[in-house]
């Protein structure tokens, strides 16, 4: 198998690297980057993508997605997460362990690696759970589930509320090096709130889920990865307070990482007007000032990564009373155009755009990944920064379709999406 | 398009009066006479006949106005939104004769709806028509007692009825589409 | 002006100019309701459904009273069971009746927002009667034709909502309402209970009563919930009165001419004394006299919009 992609500008921040040229791949690994193409494309057998005018990059890395199975097949499988992250522009997927069963035993990441294996195009990296059946009691499995290919643990979703347990769960993990993804929340301070409190959720009578309810959390595994030394992953961060905890805590050396979703970044509660379940998720839309606070995060670099919280849910879930829809929205195929507005607003370069999306997600989770180093596992993405695209839920490659930017004009359309060598997708 | 006359101001009085007098003849005076005006004109030409009796019989008989809105049977075809104004009837209307009064009678659907309204009120004696104008082209069989003028006009022909209090000028003229 | 809403699923979507259309369509249903005969022919022939997910009998009476009084057909759909626990979605409840031949249906709800959802993906024309903490329409303009026909205006007014103003429907639409049309709106109550922004929609807070209504011209008590006490909202029924109950003593700062209202029903004793319950500045049945004629006008505006569309 020989692939060559050639006239590309080629962006690879892992090596700095950031201008036009040709990426040869063979047996599934980035070979070289040849100066000269005419002997490579005189073999026989090799493939040329012409890429001119492009962006060549290496695949990108999502390290927050539902992928639903086992347990809840009508949302979403394997296989269609897998060809929604391709079509995404993603090679490598991050699950969260919140399926049916929970992943909190070594036998359902195995399940899930099996299946990825035989029916997933992209490579799938399972988290494991923090506790059995996230139920913030007793430690999972931690290290079985390590050695069948978990890459980090987390109960997402369903936030580990007693400290004594996270403090456990952060000092274990420390013999398998592998780092604790938190979704931050004070479920108790969250009550039965259902979007972000706020003069929106004033104005329509729905229950309220403070700022505060994710910044005390934040604060507290703050504090724990201090006492612990782990390296703790913070997820979804949604608002100005978490921002300046994750701020702080960096400047004086904790071991923190963060990562945010483009749906924070790009919109406030005023979504969720009309009531609309495509804009209920948790955490929550927040106001202005958090999304602002996101794009300094990002800019400034005490957001890490960006990450989709790909969630998908079935039309008829979501349509019903807001109070009982469930939360979240599908990510992995709008991700790339909505991040891509954050170069065109001058918040990002694009190299660190792709470095949010690539290098730094790999290297929080040790994915060996996210390069285009000679070497390195040949996980590619060509798109089309400039190309106008309008968001048409129908065209989902995800089995769910819950998104609250259908019709939106953006730009960025992946053409290619390559994974160990092989096209998995294109344009 | 030309507008026609059809009565100027000389004989839209002329005509009321007669009007008033035929009503007294044919109810022996004006004893439980009352009349009910049908909203907007039909309550102008109803305060003039209630005038014009109380200066030939000394008594001035109880007035009252209709909004036939909430009677309508057209509202499925309305084009124009239909507002509903104040009916005000505070009288007992048990055994009076009603004298119902509107300013055009045409298909005769306004009639029937006033008539249907005021026997939600009570049980009157007799309910008799009043009109100004009947320009013909009934779709029930409902007829005026008292006209004032008879026209042969065409469906797409218009009636316009202007009265003093409300446009300035006592005038019905024809107007063709 | 004319009517052009298929829906009313709050006040708060409605303009000054819509607002006092419905009070003045009110007035001649009003009239209707005075009458010996009190029926009009208006909805002949319309079918309308009064779903109700809670057990509201007022409500939904005063519902079926207007309906009735305009020549409907009246269908009543009522459960206490969210549709959760029946297994039926409520999109699909709807549904079934909209089959049955209703074009105009009546929701009340537990949760906010239910009634947009019949909105977005029905057919019908929807009435709020009431949506969780959101709206109560009908009972947000029946205070407003109850105080306009009191008090001959609403425009520079000063009205005083009192109690739980987090978990209360009557509270918004009664922001919405009076402050529309030109009143100033105070809400008091114990802290826990007045939402952090509700200031973002035009109500001023307070939680001191007598501060409150220190020269109101209206006072709006609103029922109190007897489980709030259990959780962490306030420590109990009895001191809950203690400050928040209207007395006599608490009322004298109160304009003169202060008009005291409650949407029902009430805890006598708790959120009002009975001397005011049942003294000369309650109306608290006007109120639902009111509520039946401001009933019928929503009906005939809708349904004369349905029909002009």
């Amino acid at each position: 198998m020989k692939l060559l992609i050639k006239g590309g500008r080629v962006i690879d921040p892992a090596s700095g690297k950031d201008k036009k040229g040709n990426v040869y791949i063979e047996d599934g690994k980035v070979k070289s980057h040849p100066a000269d193409t005419k002997k490579i494309e005189g073999e026989k057998g090799a493939q040329v993508i012409d890429a001119r005018g492009k962006i060549v990059a290496p695949g990108l890395i999502d390290i927050h997605v539902h992928l639903r199975e086992p347990g809840f097949e009508h949302k979403e499988t394997i296989r269609t997460g897998c060809e929604s992250a391709a079509a995404g522009g993603f090679t490598s997927i991050v699950c969260m362990p919140n399926t049916n069963p929970i992943n909190d035993n070594a036998s359902v990441t195995e399940y899930i690696m099996l299946k990825a294996r035989t029916e997933g195009i992209v490579n799938v990296f399972p988290i494991g759970a923090i506790t059995k059946g996230e139920k913030g009691e007793t430690l999972a499995q931690i290290g079985e589930m390590y050695e069948a290919g978990c890459v980090g643990i987390s109960d997402d979703g369903m936030p580990v509320m007693n400290s004594k347990v996270m403090r456990h769960a952060m000092e274990y993990v420390k013999a398998f090096g592998i780092p604790v993804l938190t979704h931050a929340e004070d479920k108790n301070l969250s009550g039965h709130g259902v979007m972000n409190e706020g003069d929106t959720s004033t104005l329509l009578g729905l229950g309220g889920i403070p700022s505060a309810s994710e910044d005390v959390m934040v604060s507290r595994d703050i504090t724990l990865a201090e006492l612990t030394g782990t390296h703790l992953h913070i997820c979804h961060v949604s608002t100005a307070g978490s921002v300046r905890l994750i701020r702080a805590a960096k400047k004086r050396g904790v071991n923190v990482t963060a990562e945010a979703a483009p749906h924070h970044f790009t919109l406030t509660d005023r979504a969720v007007a009309e009531y609309d379940t495509n804009a209920k998720m948790n955490p929550p839309l927040r106001r202005e000032e958090d999304r602002l606070a996101l794009i300094e995060g990002l800019k400034d670099g005490t957001i890490d990564v960006i990450a989709t919280d790909h969630a998908p849910h079935s039309e008829d879930e979501k349509k019903v009373e807001f109070d009982l829809a469930p939360f979240g929205i599908v990510g992995l195929e709008t991700s790339l155009p909505l991040s891509l507005k954050l170069v065109e607003d001058g918040i990002l370069t694009l190299p660190g755009m792709i470095e949010k999306m690539t290098s730094i997600p790999s290297r929080i989770l040790n994915l060996g990944r996210g390069t285009l180093e000679a070497g390195a596992p040949a996980d590619v993405v060509i798109f089309d920064a400039d190309a106008p695209v309008k968001i048409d839920r129908t065209k989902f490659r995800s089995k769910s379709k819950n998104t609250p930017f259908n019709g939106w004009d953006l730009k960025g359309r992946v053409l290619y999406t390559i994974v160990g060598g092989k096209v998995v997708y294109s344009a | 398009m030309a507008d026609k006359v059809v009565l100027d101001s000389d004989s839209v009085n002329r005509t009321i009066s007669r009007i008033v007098n035929q009503i007294l003849e044919r109810n022996n005076g004006a004893a439980d006479v009352v009349i009910i005006g049908i909203r907007t004109r039909g309550v102008h030409i109803a305060t003039r006949i209630a005038n014009e009796i109380e200066k030939l019989e000394g008594i001035r008989p109880e007035m009252g106005t209709l909004d036939i809105t909430l009677y309508r049977d057209d509202l499925r075809q309305k084009t124009e939104w239909p507002k509903v104004e104040r009916t005000e009837v505070p009288f007992d209307l048990d055994d009076k004769k009603v004298i119902l009064v509107d300013d055009v009678i045409f298909t005769g659907r306004t009639t029937r709806a006033a008539i249907e309204a005021i026997m939600d009120f009570g049980r009157p004696s007799s309910i008799q028509v009043v009109t100004l104008i009947d320009r013909g082209h009934r779709e029930l069989p409902i007829q005026p007692d008292y006209t004032g003028l008879k026209l042969n006009t065409l469906s797409s022909e218009t009636v316009r009825v202007h009265l003093k209090e409300a446009d300035g000028k006592d005038e019905v003229v024809v107007v063709k589409q | 002006m004319a009517f052009e809403r298929k829906h009313i699923l709050g006040l708060e979507e409605l303009n000054a100019e819509e607002i006092t259309l419905v009070l003045d369509t009110a007035e001649s249903m009003r009239e209707v309701s005075d009458r010996d005969v009190k029926k009009v022919p208006a909805l002949r022939g319309v079918t309308v459904c009064n779903l109700f997910f809670e057990p509201s009998t007022r409500t939904r009476s005063s519902f079926e009273i207007a309906e009735k009084r305009l020549s409907a057909d009246v269908l009543n759909f009522t459960t206490i069971h969210s549709s959760v626990v029946k297994g039926e979605t409520l999109l699909d409840t709807a549904r079934n009746l909209e089959a049955m031949g209703a074009s105009m249906i009546v929701i009340r709800h537990p949760m906010s927002g239910a009634p947009w959802l019949l909105a977005k993906e029905l057919n019908s024309s929807i009435i709020n009667a009431g949506d969780g903490w959101h709206e109560h329409p009908s009972q947000g303009l029946l205070d407003l034709f109850t105080i306009r026909r009191l008090k001959g205006r609403i425009e520079g007014l000063k009205v005083a909502i009192v109690g739980d103003i987090l978990h209360s429907r009557v509270a918004r639409s009664d922001i919405w309402g009076f402050t529309k049309l030109g009143a100033e709106v105070r809400v008091v109550g114990p802290p826990t209970l007045i939402p952090k922004y509700i200031e973002h929609i035009n109500a001023k807070a307070y939680y001191n009563l007598e501060d409150a209504i220190d020269g109101a011209d209206v006072v709006i008590m609103l029922r109190i919930q007897k489980e709030r006490q259990d959780s962490e909202f306030f420590p109990s029924l009895r001191e809950y009165s203690r400050f928040y109950g209207l007395t006599r003593e608490k009322l004298r700062g109160a304009a003169k001419d202060v008009t005291v209202m409650h949407p029902g029903p009430i805890n006598r004793g708790v959120e009002l004394s009975s001397d005011i319950a049942d003294g000369a500045e309650a109306v608290i049945l006007e109120q639902v006299s009111n509520g039946i004629a401001v009933r019928m006008a929503m009906f005939y505006l809708v349904a004369s919009a349905r029909r002009t569309s």
